[in-house]
């Protein structure tokens, strides 16, 4: 998984302790995915048994210091050349919950839709906020940027995908035929209508 | 002569039971259907909508292009229907903005030229009406090409010297059509920011656009279906909550 890879690309800079990675990792991050430091510690641990890693003794303060492995080096280079594999889409619970407001009578799948995109908007608007704020020139800055850029896009893709299901809902209904659409027969006619 | 602030409190821009009809009898198309809009001094609200919604309407009624059928429009205080043309395209060069998709600039002038047209427009002399224009471009970025000409420059640049002639002479209210619908990515959001420092240092914006990432520069989100506000998204309360809103789900 990726905070494996991830510790793994930043050890490949230079030998560091836990709390060290798991600083580093949350400066690039911008602290999106949160890591606590035994997460760190037990990955650290497998990446040893697993011959990545190998303990470097302890620095002067006597914190336990890992160095990376040539095999190690080696899976860094793997991860960066190879895409990250979408064949297992993750389990998204909007398009899960949108596939089931068409479907079950008596939900007004509008409301769903509207609600939805008012809240993925607020947090494009919260991501936007913190872009205008991170300018530094350093290299953790644009990584962090490009962090939220990610969140930005994802969320952008979420209301595009729910303003085309709004569209596709309304069209569906007008085929359907004169009567106006209700939630519950907005829903069935949708059901009806994919068939 | 930059003009003050009219009114400190009040908002920028009022709209007030905004309707707009076009065509008549068969044809008839209601393109707004009563809309109310507040824009105070300092605010961005994005205008977003499916095509047909109304949003360019209601932006071309803001800026006194087109006439509502019924409501009104106030900018910073004055009932646009009440003026003469002759007040209203003054009222336009002094106070309005407007930044389009396809830019508009002339291309036979300069990007100073083109920035400095409305304020000559209005009487000022040539001299004091480039001073204005170059500071207007050095605000956006690109006081460099002052005397370059549009066919001269990428569509980024282009759009920047729109921005600029938008804001000329301190006009307090920007008014913006899909500004970045002709921009890659990148420089798209370089125009979202340019507009909405225009916007902190005190003007008050609107922008049209479809894209919910542009959008998100805005202060609020004003979303339109078939000529109604549907919903409006302001800033949430809490800014530590975003984190949650990105990876909770």
């Amino acid at each position: 998984m990726s905070i494996r890879q991830g510790l793994l690309a930043l050890l490949e800079q230079g030998p560091m302790y836990g709390y060290q990675l798991r600083a580093e990792f949350e400066t690039r991050t911008g602290a999106t995915w949160p890591l606590n430091v035994g997460q760190v510690y037990t990955t650290l641990s497998r990446l040893e048994r697993d011959g990545l890693v190998e303990p470097a003794g302890e620095d002067e303060d006597g914190h336990a210091v890992y160095r990376i492995t040539d095999p190690g080096r080696a899976e860094v280079a793997t991860w960066f050349s190879t895409p990250v594999s979408r064949t297992s889409p993750p389990r998204d619970e909007l398009a899960i919950k949108l596939a089931m407001a068409v479907t079950v009578p008596g939900v007004d799948v509008r409301a769903v839709v509207q609600g939805q995109r008012s809240a993925t908007l607020r947090a494009l608007q919260d991501y936007t906020r913190l872009k205008s704020r991170a300018t530094g020139p350093a290299p953790q800055d644009l990584a962090w940027l490009l962090v939220l850029d990610s969140l930005v896009f994802a969320a952008e893709a979420e209301v595009r995908w729910l303003d085309h299901c709004e569209a596709r809902l309304a069209r569906a209904a007008s085929e359907r035929g004169t009567e106006q659409p209700t939630p519950a027969t907005s829903a069935t006619s949708v059901q009806e209508a994919r068939r | 002569m930059i003009a003050a602030p009219t009114s400190g409190t009040g908002p920028v821009l009022e709209l007030r039971g905004l309707t707009r009809v076009h065509g008549h009898g068969e044809s008839v198309v209601h393109a707004l259907r009563g809309i109310d809009l507040r824009v105070v001094a300092g605010e961005l609200v994005a205008v977003m909508g499916p095509s047909g919604s109304g949003k360019s309407t209601l932006l071309t009624c803001a800026g006194g292009l087109d006439s509502p059928t019924t409501g009104a429009v106030l900018v910073e205080g004055i009932e646009l229907g009440s003026l003469s043309r002759a007040e209203l395209a003054a009222l336009r060069r002094r106070s309005i903005g407007y930044v389009f998709q396809d830019f508009n600039l002339i291309p036979a002038l300069t990007a100073a030229e083109n920035v400095a047209l409305p304020r000559e427009l209005d009487g000022e002399s040539s001299r004091s009406a480039r001073r204005s224009a170059l500071i207007a471009l050095a605000e956006v970025g690109i006081d460099e090409l002052a005397d370059r000409f549009p066919d001269d420059m990428s569509g980024g640049q282009q759009q920047r010297v729109a921005i600029a002639r938008a804001i000329v002479g301190d006009r307090r209210l920007v008014l913006a059509d899909e500004p970045t619908g002709a921009l890659d990515t990148e420089t798209g959001e370089q125009v979202l920011r340019l507009l909405r420092a225009r916007c902190d240092a005190g003007a008050a914006g609107v922008l049209v656009t479809h894209e919910a990432r542009h959008a998100a520069w805005a202060d609020r989100v004003v979303f339109l279906r078939d000529g109604l506000a549907v919903d409006e998204t302001g800033p949430t309360d809490a800014a530590e909550s975003l984190l949650d809103a990105g990876t909770g789900r």
